[in-house]
């Protein structure tokens, strides 16, 4: 098993950005892909991507369906691997390891670049266990509770629920079972966050709070995000990643750039048409 | 068919003549009256052999009370008791869990959870299957050829009819039900859960341990239930794996594992064939006896399933 780098802003340690993170342009990626191909058996689903993610930065990754934006995200803490027939080339670089690396333990990445997901899908446990379960089992020492209550203050959640700490995880509404699987995700002090379109189930209301939440969260955290929403990405992202299926139905990376640019003045023609809607 | 075609003017009038006058729907009506006349028939049926066995076996519990639990097989119907097929029934039933249980369990968290979805591991999961419906006079042969045999070897004195070699073949005998329960209250664990629980970095065994295994408890659980009711009700095959069918003396704790043993099934099968007519209510109130026993053990099953189902 490899020893990771330590990660900066980790829950016990609110990290102070500017002692830590060089100054914008001359940033250190956290995430770098190279070269990036990935297959489904025979079916390659992201071709040749290449691609750098800032720390503490929001990173959306935007595309029509199919265009293969979640799995690319999903290379990114080795969730791929639980499906059989699946290969990948190129490297996945984080604080410049390889996560492909023959001596990477999976399970370990996992708990560094942690994982929202499309449907909320808190465990069948109480509200303080479902927080709970990721130190539990990374053998934890300290207090639990400060750990579980500091968490739900980052998810914005805490207020909600700390007079019912113990019922279930899945009473919660929509929107407040999404916050807890963010409690979940930060309580095992990851560096990374991915999210693969955590508001698709949620209403307006719900998914605004999210991305409040997301903008607060990247103080200490790199998020990265998949949205079929492009106003979301518009709205929550500082750096917008497009992808497009090419004709072999291979995802690929069309622009990237900071969000702003990437809306308002793109450089592709295709961006432009699916950024002003008449696409995909 | 001009489905475009815009609807009538919804005048007050029109609309009334297309939604009042509602018709019966006889169709619906008579489906749902054959459904509950197969209901009925079933319960009828069920009802029948209660009220005839309950009818039956009455008296004999009114003559001997306790007596009918507490006696030794006989040939005297008037003094023959269900004594040693209690015991034997209870240590088989004993014996399935022990054995099928884990077994069973281990087994179909191996195909679904570990083993990977290959040419092989889809065959072997096809005869699992398969052998769920072999009959059980087979799995009774099987018994005397592997079980008894091996317990004669051990014992050194061809005496390997033993309560362990029965409890063993009906063990092998529901084993398939087992996993093919565990195998399908795994599956319906949904994808998601596992998901998340790899998601803050859980092990594979964490996932399985922590996540899925207490969620598919209540169908796990179930299927045992089956599974040992199943295993309790079968008299094929401890006939050829070696039970006892007709009196014997003896059975005290100290032979229970090494000497002659019956169950309940055999007792009911013997007495039912005795031309005494008095057996015949023995054997009644036997099926009784073994009607309860059985209830007390999905009893339990269904209690352990309940505390296990506590639905967050």
């Amino acid at each position: 098993m490899v020893q990771l780098a330590t990660r900066p802003g980790a829950v016990d340690a609110p990290a102070s950005p500017s002692a830590e993170v060089p100054a914008p342009g001359t940033m250190e990626p956290i995430i770098r892909l190279v070269d990036v191909s990935f297959y489904y058996s025979k079916f390659r689903a992201v071709k040749h991507v290449t691609l750098d993610f800032a720390p503490r930065k929001i990173t959306a990754l935007i595309g029509p369906s199919g265009c293969g934006k979640s799995t690319l995200l999903r290379t990114f803490n080795r969730m791929n691997d639980l499906i059989p027939g699946t290969r990948i080339e190129g490297r996945v670089l984080y604080h410049g390891l390889d996560l492909y690396a023959r001596d990477v333990d999976p399970v370990e990445v996992r708990r560094r670049i942690g994982m929202v997901f499309q449907k909320a899908n808190p465990f069948p446990k109480s509200i303080y266990d479902n927080v709970a379960f990721g130190p539990r089992i990374n053998g934890f020492k300290g207090n639990l509770d400060d750990l579980v209550e500091d968490s739900l203050q980052r998810a914005a959640l805490w207020n909600d629920v700390k007079d019912k700490l113990r019922q279930s995880g899945l009473a919660l509404s929509g929107g407040q079972q999404q916050r807890l699987c963010i409690a979940r995700a930060i309580a095992t002090s990851p560096d990374v966050i991915l999210m693969d379109e955590p508001c698709s189930a949620l209403d307006p209301r719900a998914t605004l709070q999210i991305e409040e939440l997301m903008f607060e969260l990247k103080e200490n955290y790199t998020i990265v995000i998949v949205t079929h929403n492009m106003q979301q990405a518009a709205r929550a992202s500082d750096q917008t990643v497009f992808l497009n299926m090419d004709e072999d139905r291979a995802g690929y990376v069309v622009e990237q750039g900071p969000t702003a640019q990437l809306f308002t003045n793109p450089k592709n023609q295709i961006t432009e048409d699916y950024v002003s809607g008449r696409f995909g | 068919m001009s489905a475009i075609r815009s609807a009538a003017p919804a005048t007050g009038a029109a609309v009334r003549a297309a939604l009042s006058g509602r018709r019966r729907d006889t169709v619906g009506i008579a489906f749902q009256v054959l459904l509950l006349a197969s209901l009925l028939f079933s319960l009828a049926v069920l009802l029948v052999l209660i009220v005839d066995v309950l009818g039956r076996a009455l008296p004999v519990f009114a003559d001997r009370g306790f007596g009918f639990l507490t006696s030794p097989l006989s040939s005297n119907p008037a003094k023959a008791g269900v004594f040693q097929g209690i015991i034997g029934t209870a240590v088989l039933g004993l014996l399935v869990a022990i054995l099928a249980f884990p077994l069973g369990l281990a087994t179909a968290i191996y195909l679904e959870e570990y083993a990977e979805d290959t040419r092989f591991t889809r065959l072997v999961q096809i005869n699992i299957r398969n052998l769920a419906g072999v009959p059980s006079v087979v799995y009774g042969l099987l018994g005397l050829s592997v079980f008894v045999a091996l317990f004669d070897a051990i014992d050194g004195n061809g005496n390997g009819r033993t309560i362990l070699a029965g409890g063993a073949t009906l063990a092998v005998l529901v084993l398939p039900i087992v996993i093919i329960t565990s195998i399908e209250a795994l599956r319906a664990v949904p994808i998601s859960i596992r998901e998340a629980g790899y998601g803050v970095g859980a092990s594979r065994w964490e996932v399985t341990r922590k996540l899925v295994l207490p969620s598919a408890a209540p169908g796990i659980l179930t299927g045992t239930v089956l599974a040992l009711s199943r295993a309790l009700g079968e008299t094929a095959p401890l006939v050829i794996a070696g039970a006892v069918l007709g009196s014997f003396s003896g059975l005290t704790f100290g032979t229970l594992f090494t000497g002659s043993y019956t169950a309940l099934p055999m007792i009911v099968y013997d007495w039912s064939r005795r031309p005494q007519e008095a057996f015949r209510a023995d054997a009644a109130a036997a099926i009784v006896v073994l009607l309860a026993i059985t209830l007390f053990a999905n009893g339990i099953a269904i209690l352990l399933r309940n505390r296990s189902e506590r639905t967050w």
